[in-house]
């Protein structure tokens, strides 16, 4: 596989998965609003994932279903960040609050590539997830504003952040810690990275639900 | 807080109530009435008021049944009728249709 395919499939692979387990809050989400407005992200994570899995169908012969649905769990390339099944709120939003910011970061230099498609898709997203970035911020913000918000949002940043490294190749992982120390007001530990390869128990679990429908029905059934 | 919505479905038209969102704060009911009311393209701009800005006037008292002040008030339907016999229009009127 080229290395422009496997980039476009990992961070498919990431959009694909962090919308599935935020589509995981739809119905139970803390109040009514946010019930809506974090599925209305979690679906456009999945649409992002759908545009990039199509760019890399178009090189690999194959199409956008195919890759999202019919590789083994062990064939995926998402960062062990959005694996993590953690349906607590402060866990939540950290991780979605880390990952965006590892996104913003990667959009950034992926939105430079000579690959004029890739830049293309790379904005394109950054228009949307720009909203979901907003969305972070404002929790953030109302979690800092209180000596109970901060400790639970701090808890959970510590315990995600070696998986949040995670999300960025080595050499972007410096900015992430830069922005993430600036925004919360505190030294980050240094921690060894959780990297793309790694499977979590939960990505099989996952899996399994994910593609339960797609293995019900025989190949080539449409829907 | 409740936050009332305003949308606009095209430039130029009237922003027209579309509901209300419930946020702790202005941050929060942006990104809320953005989700509700603008993520499928329906609207091109909105407003959020909050509910206590909204000055509500309920009471048109009309004890004397002033009904010449009421655009239902007077019909003119008799009236056109017949200015259009000595007009001789009548079977010109289009469709038949008589104006209320």
């Amino acid at each position: 596989m080229s290395e422009r395919a496997d980039l476009l499939l990992a961070i498919a692979d990431d959009e694909l998965f962090l919308g599935w387990r935020n589509s995981e809050w739809t119905g139970i989400a803390p109040f009514l609003e946010e019930d809506v407005a974090f599925s209305s992200i979690a679906q456009n994570e999945i649409g992002h994932a759908r545009a990039l899995y199509e760019l890399a169908a178009a090189e690999l012969g194959t199409t956008a279903d195919e890759l999202a649905f019919d590789r083994r769990p062990e064939e995926y390339r998402c960062a062990p960040l959005v694996q993590l099944r953690r349906l607590e709120w402060a866990r939540t939003i950290a991780r979605h609050w880390l990952y965006e910011t590892a996104d913003e970061i990667r959009l950034e230099a992926l939105k430079a590539s000579n690959d004029p498609e890739i830049a293309g898709i790379a904005a394109k997203m950054d228009r949307e997830e720009a909203y979901h970035r907003m969305h972070a911020e404002m929790w953030i913000d109302r979690l800092l504003s209180s000596e109970e918000g901060r400790a639970r949002l701090n808890e959970a940043v510590d315990e995600l952040w070696p998986y949040a490294l995670g999300v960025l190749d080595d050499e972007l992982r410096p900015e992430l810690r830069r922005r993430a120390e600036e925004r919360l007001g505190r030294t980050l530990p240094d921690v060894e990275p959780v990297t793309r390869g790694v499977h979590e128990a939960e990505l099989a679990e996952l899996w399994e639900e994910m593609t339960m429908v797609r293995r019900s029905a025989p190949a080539g059934a449409r829907w | 807080m409740v936050y009332e919505v305003f949308r606009q479905e095209r430039k130029g038209q009237p922003f027209q109530h579309a509901g209300s969102v419930t946020a702790p704060d202005e941050s929060f009911a942006e990104v809320y009435a953005r989700e509700q009311y603008g993520r499928r393209q329906e609207s091109v701009a909105l407003w959020l008021v909050p509910r206590e800005a909204l000055h509500q006037i309920a009471d048109f008292p009309d004890e004397f049944e002033m009904k010449y002040r009421r655009v239902d008030g007077y019909s003119i339907k008799a009236r056109l009728r017949e200015a259009r016999e000595r007009a001789g229009t009548l079977e010109m009127a289009p469709g038949g249709a008589e104006a209320e």
